[in-house]
């Protein structure tokens, strides 16, 4: 018996570490993949099959999509009203043009802004290098809610820069630029500033001076070295800064909500008032997948291919 | 280089800086103002910052917060360092792509997406299993799911950069694979791994649309009362919460990089010795 066991012994023991060399990885992997799977995947699912739904006076607010009636059948009652709202009401569309519109001229205005602050700093040393690194990092990391109600303190109608206007007999009365659309890119373009910076810095600290330095030598001016040499090397760094900016500011609804006037609607306000203010979550749902299908889904497919390019 | 630069793109460098700061500034400084009046100076007072430890609700809601971003934090780092091992080290698993993408996908979803898609799948998952309930357990799930794509991000690159061949070292003397790993390249990782704690509880800190959207009556995180504050009009005592919140941020911030860039030289001076 003893005996038997002890033969046994090593070989259950081989046996458990050819388990582990064979399964082991699934240790690491499962975690994280079953996690996200059910707490980020599959909420997705839930959202489509609710935007089949329609709203109702209960809890949770809307109808059954899937149901199961008394004689024992499944039943599918899939409306599609809830999408064909949203191409019926205007809001929807008006919104969805406004939130590309905004997010686009933003992001090209962070760029005019950035560029030149990435180029400054990384001509600099290094040791003021580091400083101003972070100098711009620092209002990354502070909270986005915080920094938005900061500026607000700023632009509103008794804020510091009306005035400070006002005290130097610059402007009669105070300028109006809370709840405008002015207001929102300014919010919008103080919140990303650092998103744009960063991976501009990045490749135009990377670039190969020399190659100026030939330019210059053979004769051409700085205003051509840089078109020719410094801007196409710099681009992933503004293709990377421009996806930064936009991705997020397209969604954005803190900036519209707190600075922005009522005309501002982005779609990421609208949704938000579908679902705290009107309660109505099937369109809500509807309008994320709308935005999954049509902003989302092209971008991703677009940094797909796009990083693809890059690694070839 | 030369520190010589045009005017014009210095002046465009202090100007993008000086736009970032001073909101940040003129809030802290206000912050101080005796008067309840906001464009009006009424000397030195720190008033507003006694005021908070008498109200109910902000320390409620500070509390929640830290909570939150404490515990969303640590599971974030767990996950996110296991799917950053995950991708780095396995050539191909069943289910790679996947993980890639839905590591990534955080960072292209807009906020108020994740929000309202998390919260009907904990409605739903309420009505079948009776749990969750919403409130702290939601908010930490739906923080965790986001900050494991930061953590993954910051940990995958300085798992590259890792030299794989002194954990193959440690298991040719004979440490097995979790001791061999424990030895050789957690450490070398460590600083991405304080890295990606610090990222994930100031962006858990600070979140406001998913935590709207999958919280339930009575569990406000402090930016949903900061929020509603702010949007109901000005109140001096959120200056003071800001103030306190961008300054222990900062603080963090700043010692994370100070910690981080001490870990690198020692690193690389150790590799000098041990060169020579």
């Amino acid at each position: 018996m003893n005996v038997a066991a002890e033969a046994l012994a090593p070989r259950r023991r081989r046996s458990g570490r050819e388990f582990m060399e064979r399964y082991g990885h699934w240790l690491i992997i499962l975690p994280p993949l079953l996690f996200l799977i059910v707490f980020f995947l599959v909420p997705f699912a839930f959202a489509l099959k609710i935007s089949f739904a329609e709203t109702a006076i209960r809890v949770p607010p809307y109808t059954d999509v899937l149901s199961i009636t008394p004689d024992k059948h499944i039943q599918l009652s899939l409306s599609l009203g809830n999408y064909k709202y949203l191409l019926t009401d205007e809001v929807y569309a008006v919104s969805y043009m406004y939130s590309l519109r905004t997010a686009f001229f933003s992001t090209l205005i962070c760029l005019l802004i950035g560029y030149p602050m990435a180029y400054a700093m990384s001509r600099s040393s290094k040791a003021t290098q580091n400083v101003l690194l972070l100098i711009i990092i620092l209002p990354f990391w502070t909270s986005f809610l915080l920094r938005v109600y900061a500026l607000e303190g700023i632009i509103r109608e008794n804020g510091l820069l009306n005035t400070a206007l006002l005290r130097f007999g610059l402007i009669d009365h105070p300028l109006k630029i809370m709840r405008t659309t002015f207001a929102v890119y300014l919010g919008i373009i103080y919140s990303y500033l650092p998103f744009m910076v960063l991976p501009l810095f990045a490749t135009l600290e990377k670039l190969d001076h020399t190659l100026l330095e030939a330019a210059a030598d053979l004769g051409n001016p700085p205003w051509r070295a840089f078109l020719d040499i410094t801007l196409p090397l710099s681009m992933p760094g503004v293709i990377a800064g421009s996806m930064l900016v936009f991705i997020p500011a397209i969604g954005e609804f803190v900036i519209p909500s707190l600075l922005g006037g009522p005309d501002n609607l982005m779609i990421g306000r609208v949704l938000w008032d579908e679902f705290f203010n009107n309660r109505d979550w099937p369109v809500a749902s509807a309008v994320a997948i709308a935005f999954l299908v049509l902003l989302v889904g092209p971008i991703a497919l677009y940094q797909h291919y796009n990083v693809k390019d890059m690694e070839v | 280089m030369s520190e010589r630069f045009p005017p014009l793109l210095f002046s465009i460098l202090c100007f993008g800086i000086a736009v970032l700061y001073i909101p940040i500034v003129v809030l802290i400084g206000y912050s101080f103002n005796a008067s309840e009046l906001v464009n009006v100076w009424g000397g030195f007072s720190i008033a507003w910052y006694s005021e908070l430890l008498h109200n109910r609700q902000i320390l409620n809601a500070a509390a929640l917060s830290l909570e939150v971003g404490v515990v969303a934090s640590t599971g974030a780092v767990i996950l996110g360092t296991l799917a950053a091992i995950a991708l780095t080290r396995y050539r191909t698993f069943r289910g790679k792509l996947l993980l890639t993408g839905m590591v990534n996908a955080p960072l292209v979803m807009p906020e108020v997406v994740t929000g309202i898609t998390q919260l009907l799948l904990f409605v739903s998952m309420l009505q079948f299993f009776g749990w969750p309930h919403r409130g702290f357990t939601t908010i930490v799930i739906a923080h965790v799911a986001f900050c494991t794509a930061y953590v993954t991000i910051t940990v995958q690159s300085r798992l590259l950069s890792a030299d794989r061949s002194l954990e193959e070292a440690a298991m040719d003397l004979g440490a097995g694979p979790v001791r061999a790993f424990c030895d050789t390249t957690l450490p070398i990782i460590a600083p991405a791994l304080a890295a990606g704690w610090l990222l994930s509880f100031t962006l858990s800190l600070d979140d406001l649309v998913i935590s709207s959207f999958v919280s339930g009556p009575g569990a406000s995180t402090l930016p949903m009362v900061i929020y509603s504050k702010v949007k109901l009009g000005l109140s001096p005592d959120v200056n003071a919460l800001a103030s306190i919140i961008i300054c222990v941020v900062g603080l963090c911030v700043l010692l994370a990089g100070y910690l981080m860039r001490r870990a690198e030289r020692k690193r690389q001076f150790e590799i000098q010795m041990a060169d020579r």
